[in-house]
């Protein structure tokens, strides 16, 4: 009747479980009364559950992104005081079967639950009010896409109390995945979670495909398109070509698993090498999606408060082109170590240095938009030049570890580890972070308090420095990752030292989420009320924050890059329409909340082998997709004297606040 | 010193530059930098060389982030101020052509040094090479050499400045094997066979382990590496097979439950072509144990190998020039 699920699955006998469990229970409670008590259902069903407005989608990201990053750490600060102290006898607190879930739900929670929500997050607010249209493509389709995201993430952290996560890694290699070496439910939580928000993200990559080549307002030409636009644009591109792989390639595996099929193990001719190629073939463009939006957020920033034109755009746009093509041809960097002959090697060695090439320029292009220009010191900058720094370091050691013969003694070390994390962090977080205080106003109508998000900046640009230089030379020291105790004491203090630098950073973490709470009770202090907070120069800063639920009251027409900023110099930027037109939106829908919630049915019964259940999901799933098919009354039109009124509105604070950035 | 907003962090920093500094002069300890053999020493001269190289680029790049956002703030009026210049053909030839050209040297290396550091390349050597067969197994490393006929656990003994070809396999998950202070590692998957060419030339016990997760006993994985003299060598195979112990398909399948830190092991005889045969079986199937397929069998083990060349061999080889897949070398 309930499958594998038996009681037996509660961990109960894990006091760190249970805690857990109790103070996630505790918080949920209280977040549920909050809302009861304060009588919000109603306004967060119709405002935020069921819309499919690509701001609030957005923001939705955001939140689970932020909730994901408290979690991702704090299985950073379990692995990190466990290496401080597990030297020789001492055997640390977590005993290899907790800690192996620790260091791959961190590997899968940062990048899948964090990195790429908090990107996805970024340029659902942003894509559609830099191209100047009124949502994306297909805006219910946006909506499955977040529902289908978050249930994956639902999925992935009920595994700590309801059975065990995977304990192989964040890739899951066979044969080690297979059924043979890991017969408990880790790895299927693995599998579902990965599976069900995967096929999030592949929709989210269509829709914003489609809504760049499709939805940019009149006289937006390729070449006048954003920086960010086009980051973007490439990303969706290695989404939708890359995260197919990455379904079928689990799918594989989940027939290995369920049906006793051998695609990844050796009985019937299974090969365990072509799991770890297909697995990176998606694993690399997959960092290039995470990382080529973050350069993107580069751009505007450093264009904007050096109040200077971007140095080199067509240089940026054609290295942004040129990575997303090498992406694809570099995987198998990841595995050197596994006996292809020196040619291939070294194919794929130089190739992988070849991407250094296009990146570099960007450093540059970045660097001559700084040079003589008037740089406004917002902490935004201070992310982007921590990136510069950081990430020029990052970007050495990772074309050493291209070098097939350092690599040789170099892969899976700690040097490994100090490596990619210095790109992501130093690279994904910081641009992430850098594009979060900078569209902050747009999204909400005010600024976020710049001294702490200014303490933020410096507490992870340090703590990175703390916590990942002692590791590169550990990986010199020849210390494996993965490891759960050891017996070297010349390797403790190093450890020790991360673990520091790993308390800095929870302190830029914790710095963050204070500036969120200070800056929202000094909201009014901090209103932005013109739309254009930073003195903005893309199409975004043009319409009011946050902006109206339809964007912009009439199209724009583009005349040139950076738009609005020459719509400012030449005076036409404030140039009130003479008439307003009825304006098409679609209709909220409560349809993606229901997709999401059969699709959690559908997974979950499938972890634990439930099967009725995993048919009553699917077909429950694909009814009411069936049946939204037939709905014809999607869509409404907003009078043109409703966009007058809400116009108005804002024309009128504006005036109030006697503010004028055009000089 | 008076109180300034960034004390505390600059504190910090400059008591991590201590530690860090301290560690930089202990250098010659760190393991991959204090190499033993040739291929070791060749590796690490190829990550000085490489590190070399980038920082012509690199150091730059943060002297002008830090100078150009320094000259360039805002509160510096003084500097110039040219909002729309955008584009230069000058900065573009430079920051396109220095970055390739560094690119180009470095390819170079990458390609000599990929041909010359291929693991399954013999090294050159007067001496003629010597031959130890090395299976992953849950949680530790089985070793065979064939030539004397013994076998151990993790422990293997070699002579100083003899050529060592390891062949390496899995009977379990895949590992990585490797012995940082000699140079290369390579993945033992179950199968298939891999090879790792390495030399000791300066005598001493070397830590060896597997640098790929393979599940809760990896932590432990490890075994030690001695280079000595050959007599030191003959001596110790001497020990070896006093231990009166035999690796044949029942010890095997002993061995093959998970164990962590499993104790060294001593094997005075073993089961010809066991090597082989467990390659041959794991290929078959990983839940196949090598004693399972052979129950009931005499002489099993000489039978399996010596018929069964796998009849995939050739086509997978060709998949992946370079891997020789479970081909038994008579």
């Amino acid at each position: 009747m309930f499958g594998k699920l038996t009681l037996d699955a509660i961990p109960y006998h894990e006091p760190i479980l249970v805690v857990t469990f109790i103070l996630a229970a505790l918080g949920g409670l209280a977040v549920f009364g909050a809302i009861t008590y304060f009588g919000k259902w109603k306004y967060l069903w119709t405002e935020w559950l069921t819309t499919v407005d690509h701001k609030k989608i957005g923001v939705m990201y955001i939140v689970v992104a932020l909730i994901m990053l408290f979690r991702g750490f704090s299985d950073a600060v379990m692995m990190r005081t466990q290496l401080a102290i597990a030297q020789g006898s001492n055997a640390g607190f977590l005993p290899p079967h907790h800690y192996d879930q620790v260091f791959t739900a961190h590997g899968v929670i940062m990048i899948l639950f964090m990195a790429m929500p908090m990107m996805v997050g970024l340029m659902n607010i942003v894509v559609p009010l830099q191209i100047g249209a009124r949502d994306v493509a297909f805006p219910f389709l946006n909506a499955v896409s977040f529902w289908l995201f978050a249930v994956g993430a639902v999925l992935i952290n009920l595994s700590w109390f309801g059975g065990e996560f995977a304990q192989e890694g964040w890739l899951a290699y066979p044969p080690l995945s297979g059924l043979a070496y890991s017969p408990g439910v880790g790895v299927d939580y693995w599998i579902w979670s990965i599976q069900i928000a995967g096929i999030g993200t592949l929709l989210t990559g269509v829709n914003f495909f489609v809504t760049i080549m499709k939805m940019r307002a009149p006289g937006m030409t390729l070449m006048r398109m954003p920086v960010f636009v086009w980051t973007i644009l490439c990303t969706n591109i290695l989404i939708i070509a890359a995260f197919p792989v990455l379904t079928v390639t689990i799918a594989l595996l989940t027939l290995d698993r369920y049906l006793g099929m051998h695609f990844f193990t050796n009985e019937l001719g299974g090969n365990q090498m072509m799991y770890v190629n297909l697995i990176w073939v998606w694993g690399h463009p997959e960092v290039y999606i995470l990382i080529l939006p973050a350069f993107g957020i580069f751009s505007e920033v450093v264009s904007t408060f050096s109040k200077k034109r971007l140095f080199g755009y067509t240089s940026l746009v054609w290295a942004t082109a040129v990575i997303t093509i090498l992406s694809f041809v570099v995987w198998l960097h990841h595995f050197f170590t596994m006996g292809a002959g020196a040619d291939v090697n070294a194919f794929f060695g130089i190739a992988t240095m070849i991407i250094s090439i296009p990146t570099g320029l960007k450093i540059f292009n970045w660097l001559f938009t700084m040079f003589r220009g008037r740089i406004e010191f917002s902490p935004s900058i201070v992310w982007t030049i921590g990136f510069l720094i950081t990430f020029t370091i990052g970007g050495m050691t990772g074309v050493l570890l291209a070098v097939p013969g350092a690599d040789f003694v170099l892969h899976n070390s700690l040097f490994l580890i100090a490596h990619f994390h210095n790109v992501i962090i130093g690279g994904v977080v910081f641009g992430y972070l850098a594009g979060f205080a900078y569209w902050f106003p747009k999204s909400f109508g005010f600024k976020l308090n710049e001294k702490i998000g200014k303490s933020a900046a410096y507490c992870w640009i340090i703590g990175f420095f703390v916590a990942f230089v002692p590791l590169y030379i550990l990986g010199f020291m020849g210390m494996t990752r993965r490891l759960n105790h050891y017996d070297n004491p010349a390797w403790q203090p190093l450890l020790v030292v991360a673990f520091v630098g790993m308390l800095i950073i929870g302190l830029g973490i914790a710095f963050q989420f204070l500036q969120l709470l200070v800056s929202y009770k000094q909201r009014n202090q901090n209103l932005d009320v013109t739309g254009d907070p930073w003195n903005g120069r893309t199409l975004e800063w043009s319409t009011s924050s946050p902006p109206p639920f339809y964007n912009f009251a009439v199209i724009p027409t583009v005349k040139s890059l950076d738009d609005f900023w020459r719509s400012k110099e030449e005076g036409t930027a404030d140039v009130r329409p003479t008439k307003y037109a009825d304006i098409h939106m679609p209709k909220n829908t409560g349809v993606g909340v229901v997709v999401g919630a059969f699709s959690f049915v559908f997974g979950f019964a499938l972890i634990w082998q439930i099967w009725w259940l995993a048919a009553v999901g699917l077909v429950a799933m694909v009814v009411t997709i069936i049946i939204r098919s037939y709905d014809d009354s999607t869509d409404y039109y907003v009078p043109a004297a409703e966009v007058e009124r809400i116009e108005n509105l804002h024309i009128q604070a504006k005036a109030k606040q006697g503010q004028n950035h055009v000089q | 010193m008076s109180k300034q907003p960034h004390s505390t962090p600059l504190r910090m920093l400059a008591l991590f530059g201590i530690v860090l500094v301290a560690s930089l002069l202990n250098g010659c300890d760190w393991t991959l930098f204090d190499p033993k053999g040739q291929v070791g020493l060749e590796e690490k001269n190829l990550i000085f060389t490489a590190i070399a190289l980038m920082l012509i680029v690199v150091i730059p790049v943060i002297i002008m982030t830090i100078m150009f956002a320094w000259k360039y703030r805002e509160q510096n009026k003084d500097a110039t101020y040219t909002p729309n210049w955008s584009h230069s053909n000058k900065i573009e030839v430079v920051v396109w052509t220095i970055p390739c050209i560094i690119i180009l040297a470095l390819g170079i290396v990458t390609w000599n040094s990929s041909h010359s550091l291929d693991p399954a390349k013999p090294i050159e050597s007067s001496e003629p090479k010597m031959v130890i067969e090395a299976i992953a197994l849950d949680w530790k490393w089985l070793f065979i050499y064939p030539e004397q006929g013994i076998a151990t656990v993790n422990e293997i003994n070699f002579p100083v400045d003899v050529p060592v070809e390891f062949r390496v396999t899995s009977g379990t998950v895949m590992n990585s094997f490797f012995i940082p202070q000699l140079g290369s590692q390579i993945y033992a998957m179950a199968g298939m066979q891999n090879k790792v060419n390495l030399i000791a030339n300066q005598a001493g016990t070397y830590d060896g382990l597997s640098a790929n997760y393979s599940g809760a006993g990896f932590s432990d994985m490890k075994f030690k590496a001695t280079a000595g003299t050959p007599a030191e060598f003959d001596a110790w195979v001497k020990k070896v097979k006093a231990s009166g112990q035999t690796l044949n398909a029942d010890t095997y399948h002993t061995l093959e439950a998970p164990t962590i830190k499993a104790p060294v092991a001593y094997y005075a005889d073993v089961t010809p072509k066991l090597y082989e045969t467990i390659i041959e079986n794991m290929q078959k199937g990983t839940n196949q144990p090598v004693a399972k397929s052979e129950h009931g069998e005499g002489h099993a083990e000489e039978h399996t190998a010596a018929s069964a060349e796998p009849k995939k061999t050739s086509e997978m080889s060709a998949d992946m020039p370079g891997m020789a897949m479970s081909t038994p070398q008579h």
